[in-house]
Protein backbone atom coordinates (compact mmCIF):
# COMPACT_ATOMS: atom_id res chain seq x y z
CA UNK A 1 0.00 0.00 0.00
CA UNK A 2 1.34 3.17 -0.48
CA UNK A 3 2.28 5.88 1.92
CA UNK A 4 0.30 8.34 -0.10
CA UNK A 5 -3.04 6.11 0.71
CA UNK A 6 -2.64 5.60 4.52
CA UNK A 7 -5.56 7.77 5.56
CA UNK A 8 -7.88 5.34 4.07
CA UNK A 9 -6.56 2.74 6.70
CA UNK A 10 -7.61 1.79 9.95
CA UNK A 11 -4.84 0.49 11.71
CA UNK A 12 -3.30 4.23 11.04
CA UNK A 13 -5.55 5.90 12.98
CA UNK A 14 -5.44 2.80 16.02
CA UNK A 15 -1.45 3.27 15.83
CA UNK A 16 -1.65 6.90 15.73
CA UNK A 17 -4.34 6.80 18.98
CA UNK A 18 -2.02 4.27 20.35
CA UNK A 19 1.33 6.05 20.38
CA UNK A 20 -1.00 9.55 21.44
CA UNK A 21 -1.93 7.61 24.30
CA UNK A 22 1.67 5.84 25.37
CA UNK A 23 3.05 9.83 25.48
CA UNK A 24 -0.03 10.42 27.95
CA UNK A 25 1.10 7.63 29.92
CA UNK A 26 4.84 8.30 30.01
CA UNK A 27 3.44 12.23 30.80
CA UNK A 28 1.26 10.73 33.61
CA UNK A 29 4.25 8.94 34.57
CA UNK A 30 7.06 11.32 34.61
CA UNK A 31 5.34 14.99 35.61
CA UNK A 32 6.57 16.44 38.72
CA UNK A 33 3.56 19.13 38.96
CA UNK A 34 0.03 18.44 38.69
CA UNK A 35 -0.30 21.11 35.37
CA UNK A 36 1.95 18.61 33.49
CA UNK A 37 -0.51 15.31 34.63
CA UNK A 38 -3.44 17.38 33.19
CA UNK A 39 -1.54 17.69 30.14
CA UNK A 40 -0.94 14.62 29.72
CA UNK A 41 -4.29 13.22 30.66
CA UNK A 42 -5.68 15.27 27.96
CA UNK A 43 -3.76 13.57 25.01
CA UNK A 44 -4.78 10.13 26.83
CA UNK A 45 -8.61 11.47 25.97
CA UNK A 46 -7.41 12.59 22.93
CA UNK A 47 -6.20 9.03 21.93
CA UNK A 48 -9.72 7.70 23.03
CA UNK A 49 -11.58 10.29 21.10
CA UNK A 50 -9.93 9.20 17.70
CA UNK A 51 -9.94 5.58 18.53
CA UNK A 52 -13.55 6.19 18.66
CA UNK A 53 -13.76 8.67 15.52
CA UNK A 54 -11.90 5.44 13.45
CA UNK A 55 -14.29 2.79 14.44
CA UNK A 56 -17.09 5.27 13.58
CA UNK A 57 -15.85 5.90 9.93
CA UNK A 58 -14.22 2.29 9.32
CA UNK A 59 -16.58 -0.21 10.75
CA UNK A 60 -19.71 1.11 12.66
CA UNK A 61 -23.12 0.90 10.69
CA UNK A 62 -24.31 4.44 12.04
CA UNK A 63 -21.57 6.70 12.00
CA UNK A 64 -23.78 9.41 13.92
CA UNK A 65 -22.57 7.19 17.48
CA UNK A 66 -19.33 7.42 16.98
CA UNK A 67 -19.23 11.30 16.65
CA UNK A 68 -22.01 11.78 19.46
CA UNK A 69 -19.68 9.74 21.36
CA UNK A 70 -16.39 12.13 20.98
CA UNK A 71 -18.63 14.93 21.93
CA UNK A 72 -19.64 13.96 25.29
CA UNK A 73 -15.86 12.98 25.53
CA UNK A 74 -15.01 16.53 24.90
CA UNK A 75 -17.72 17.87 27.08
CA UNK A 76 -16.11 15.65 29.73
CA UNK A 77 -12.52 16.63 29.30
CA UNK A 78 -13.61 19.99 29.25
CA UNK A 79 -15.48 19.91 33.01
CA UNK A 80 -12.51 17.80 33.90
CA UNK A 81 -10.02 20.59 32.90
CA UNK A 82 -11.90 22.53 34.47
CA UNK A 83 -12.26 21.42 37.70
CA UNK A 84 -8.76 19.65 37.42
CA UNK A 85 -7.20 23.69 37.33
CA UNK A 86 -9.36 25.75 39.65
CA UNK A 87 -8.00 22.38 42.44
CA UNK A 88 -4.23 22.93 41.12
CA UNK A 89 -4.75 27.04 41.70
CA UNK A 90 -6.55 26.20 45.28
CA UNK A 91 -3.38 24.06 46.23
CA UNK A 92 -1.10 26.68 45.29
CA UNK A 93 -2.73 29.22 47.34
CA UNK A 94 -2.45 26.69 50.55
CA UNK A 95 1.17 25.23 49.74
CA UNK A 96 2.72 27.76 47.15
CA UNK A 97 3.38 24.62 45.04
CA UNK A 98 1.95 23.02 42.00
CA UNK A 99 4.46 19.86 42.94
CA UNK A 100 2.74 16.32 43.27
CA UNK A 101 5.43 15.38 45.77
CA UNK A 102 4.74 18.67 48.23
CA UNK A 103 1.07 17.39 48.61
CA UNK A 104 1.27 15.23 50.80
CA UNK A 105 -0.40 16.14 54.24
CA UNK A 106 -2.94 13.22 53.90
CA UNK A 107 -0.47 10.07 53.36
CA UNK A 108 -0.09 7.94 55.99
CA UNK B 1 -1.86 9.87 -10.66
CA UNK B 2 -0.62 10.48 -14.13
CA UNK B 3 2.72 12.99 -14.18
CA UNK B 4 3.18 13.12 -18.24
CA UNK B 5 -0.21 15.43 -18.75
CA UNK B 6 1.37 17.99 -16.27
CA UNK B 7 2.76 21.19 -17.95
CA UNK B 8 5.89 21.70 -16.81
CA UNK B 9 6.90 21.36 -13.32
CA UNK B 10 4.60 24.00 -12.19
CA UNK B 11 1.49 22.44 -13.84
CA UNK B 12 -0.39 20.91 -10.59
CA UNK B 13 -1.19 24.27 -9.84
CA UNK B 14 -3.48 24.63 -12.65
CA UNK B 15 -6.83 23.63 -12.07
CA UNK B 16 -6.73 20.42 -14.94
CA UNK B 17 -3.31 19.46 -13.17
CA UNK B 18 -4.25 19.33 -9.93
CA UNK B 19 -6.85 17.09 -10.46
CA UNK B 20 -4.13 14.23 -11.85
CA UNK B 21 -2.11 14.83 -8.46
CA UNK B 22 -5.37 15.22 -6.33
CA UNK B 23 -4.85 11.98 -4.45
CA UNK B 24 -1.22 12.42 -3.33
CA UNK B 25 -1.92 16.06 -2.02
CA UNK B 26 -4.90 14.47 -0.16
CA UNK B 27 -1.79 12.04 1.08
CA UNK B 28 0.83 14.85 1.56
CA UNK B 29 -1.79 16.98 3.94
CA UNK B 30 -2.55 13.88 5.86
CA UNK B 31 1.15 12.80 6.10
CA UNK B 32 1.81 16.23 7.29
CA UNK B 33 -1.22 16.30 10.12
CA UNK B 34 -0.10 12.97 11.82
CA UNK B 35 3.77 14.56 11.55
CA UNK B 36 2.51 17.55 13.57
CA UNK B 37 0.34 15.70 15.55
CA UNK B 38 3.12 13.44 16.85
CA UNK B 39 5.19 16.58 17.41
CA UNK B 40 2.90 18.30 19.62
CA UNK B 41 2.01 15.03 21.42
CA UNK B 42 5.70 15.06 21.79
CA UNK B 43 6.23 18.32 23.32
CA UNK B 44 3.29 18.35 25.27
CA UNK B 45 4.70 15.11 27.08
CA UNK B 46 8.36 15.41 27.26
CA UNK B 47 9.06 19.94 27.23
CA UNK B 48 10.89 21.27 30.28
CA UNK B 49 8.81 23.91 30.49
CA UNK B 50 5.26 23.90 30.66
CA UNK B 51 4.43 26.94 28.28
CA UNK B 52 5.93 24.53 25.74
CA UNK B 53 3.97 21.92 26.52
CA UNK B 54 0.73 23.70 26.49
CA UNK B 55 2.11 24.91 23.55
CA UNK B 56 2.31 21.81 21.78
CA UNK B 57 -0.96 20.16 23.36
CA UNK B 58 -2.20 23.29 20.86
CA UNK B 59 -0.54 21.63 17.59
CA UNK B 60 -1.31 18.31 18.80
CA UNK B 61 -5.20 19.61 18.79
CA UNK B 62 -5.01 21.21 15.73
CA UNK B 63 -3.26 18.03 13.80
CA UNK B 64 -6.16 15.87 15.64
CA UNK B 65 -8.92 18.26 14.07
CA UNK B 66 -7.19 17.74 10.54
CA UNK B 67 -7.60 13.88 11.58
CA UNK B 68 -11.32 14.58 12.30
CA UNK B 69 -11.65 16.10 9.21
CA UNK B 70 -10.21 13.04 7.12
CA UNK B 71 -12.29 10.99 9.47
CA UNK B 72 -15.48 12.13 7.64
CA UNK B 73 -16.16 14.83 10.18
CA UNK B 74 -16.43 18.20 9.50
CA UNK B 75 -18.21 19.09 12.69
CA UNK B 76 -15.74 17.37 14.51
CA UNK B 77 -13.13 18.88 13.09
CA UNK B 78 -14.36 22.29 14.71
CA UNK B 79 -15.37 21.46 17.65
CA UNK B 80 -12.11 20.56 18.31
CA UNK B 81 -10.56 23.67 17.28
CA UNK B 82 -13.08 25.46 18.98
CA UNK B 83 -13.19 23.47 22.38
CA UNK B 84 -10.01 22.23 22.88
CA UNK B 85 -7.78 24.54 21.43
CA UNK B 86 -9.77 27.83 22.00
CA UNK B 87 -10.66 26.85 25.09
CA UNK B 88 -9.09 24.00 26.86
CA UNK B 89 -5.33 25.24 26.07
CA UNK B 90 -5.90 28.88 27.06
CA UNK B 91 -7.17 27.54 30.26
CA UNK B 92 -4.05 26.05 31.14
CA UNK B 93 -2.23 28.47 30.07
CA UNK B 94 -4.14 31.04 32.45
CA UNK B 95 -3.52 28.13 35.00
CA UNK B 96 0.27 27.81 34.06
CA UNK B 97 1.07 31.80 34.22
CA UNK B 98 -1.52 31.78 37.73
CA UNK B 99 -0.02 28.76 39.84
CA UNK B 100 3.24 27.64 38.25
CA UNK B 101 6.73 28.96 39.19
CA UNK B 102 9.18 28.55 36.76
CA UNK B 103 12.05 29.51 39.10
CA UNK B 104 11.71 27.11 42.42
CA UNK B 105 10.74 24.26 40.32
CA UNK B 106 12.33 20.74 41.24
CA UNK B 107 14.59 18.51 39.01
CA UNK B 108 15.08 14.91 38.92
CA UNK B 109 12.52 12.18 38.73
CA UNK B 110 9.37 12.29 40.85
CA UNK B 111 9.15 8.55 41.89
CA UNK B 112 10.26 5.41 40.82
CA UNK B 113 8.75 5.93 37.74
CA UNK B 114 10.02 8.76 36.61
CA UNK B 115 13.21 7.92 35.08
CA UNK B 116 13.70 5.47 32.20
CA UNK B 117 11.49 3.03 34.00
CA UNK B 118 8.16 4.92 32.66
CA UNK B 119 9.81 5.09 29.42
CA UNK B 120 9.65 1.81 29.28
CA UNK B 121 6.51 1.05 30.51
CA UNK B 122 4.44 3.41 27.93
CA UNK B 123 6.74 1.84 25.28
CA UNK B 124 5.51 -1.57 26.43
CA UNK B 125 1.57 -0.19 27.00
CA UNK B 126 1.98 1.45 23.20
CA UNK B 127 3.54 -1.54 21.75
CA UNK B 128 1.13 -4.23 23.30
CA UNK B 129 -2.17 -1.90 21.92
CA UNK B 130 -0.25 -1.24 18.32
CA UNK B 131 0.08 -5.08 17.93
CA UNK B 132 -3.51 -5.66 19.41
CA UNK B 133 -4.81 -3.29 16.65
CA UNK B 134 -2.80 -4.40 13.85
CA UNK B 135 -3.57 -8.44 14.45
CA UNK B 136 -7.21 -7.85 14.87
CA UNK B 137 -9.65 -7.56 11.92
CA UNK B 138 -12.42 -6.07 12.23
CA UNK B 139 -16.13 -6.68 10.50
CA UNK B 140 -16.76 -4.03 8.32
CA UNK B 141 -20.56 -3.08 8.41
CA UNK B 142 -22.84 -1.69 5.56
CA UNK B 143 -23.42 1.86 6.75
CA UNK B 144 -27.07 3.13 7.15
CA UNK B 145 -27.03 6.62 6.91
CA UNK B 146 -23.55 9.36 5.68
CA UNK B 147 -23.29 11.05 9.32
CA UNK B 148 -24.45 14.40 8.58
CA UNK B 149 -24.32 17.11 11.20
CA UNK B 150 -28.04 17.15 9.96
CA UNK B 151 -28.17 13.39 11.48
CA UNK B 152 -25.86 13.94 14.77
CA UNK B 153 -28.55 17.05 15.29
CA UNK B 154 -31.37 14.59 14.95
CA UNK B 155 -29.56 11.74 16.82
CA UNK B 156 -29.15 14.54 20.24
CA UNK B 157 -32.25 15.46 20.34
CA UNK B 158 -33.78 12.07 19.63
CA UNK B 159 -32.65 8.87 20.44
CA UNK B 160 -29.49 10.74 22.92
CA UNK B 161 -31.79 13.26 24.82
CA UNK B 162 -31.51 12.57 28.56
CA UNK B 163 -27.70 12.42 27.58
CA UNK B 164 -27.90 15.46 25.95
CA UNK B 165 -29.42 16.91 29.33
CA UNK B 166 -27.08 15.11 31.03
CA UNK B 167 -24.04 16.70 30.09
CA UNK B 168 -25.83 20.04 30.54
CA UNK B 169 -26.18 19.70 34.29
CA UNK B 170 -22.74 18.50 34.45
CA UNK B 171 -21.17 21.33 32.85
CA UNK B 172 -23.32 23.77 35.09
CA UNK B 173 -21.99 21.67 38.11
CA UNK B 174 -18.03 22.11 37.05
CA UNK B 175 -18.41 25.54 36.38
CA UNK B 176 -20.23 25.94 39.53
CA UNK B 177 -17.61 24.08 41.52
CA UNK B 178 -14.63 25.71 39.60
CA UNK B 179 -16.09 28.76 40.79
CA UNK B 180 -16.52 28.03 44.28
CA UNK B 181 -13.03 26.27 44.93
CA UNK B 182 -11.01 28.77 43.25
CA UNK B 183 -12.66 31.15 45.20
CA UNK B 184 -11.97 30.27 48.41
CA UNK B 185 -9.11 32.34 49.92
CA UNK B 186 -10.10 35.33 48.18
CA UNK B 187 -13.19 36.37 50.16
CA UNK B 188 -11.73 38.00 52.53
Amino acid sequence: MSILNLHNDLNTYLILAAVLFGMGMYGLMTRRTLIGMLIASELILAAAAINFMAFNRFTAPDPTVGQIFTLFIMAIATAEATIGLSITIAIYRNYKSVDATDIVDLKG
Amino acid sequence: MNPTDASGILGFLTADGFAGYGDAAVGIVFLFSLTITIIGGFMACNAERLVRAVAGLALCFIGIATIYYFLNSPLLSMMQLLIYVGAVCITIAFAVMLAAPEDDRKHGPANALGGPLGLITAGLITFALIGLAVNTSFDVLPKENMGTAKQIGIELLTTYAVLFKLISVVLLIAIIGALIIARQGRSK
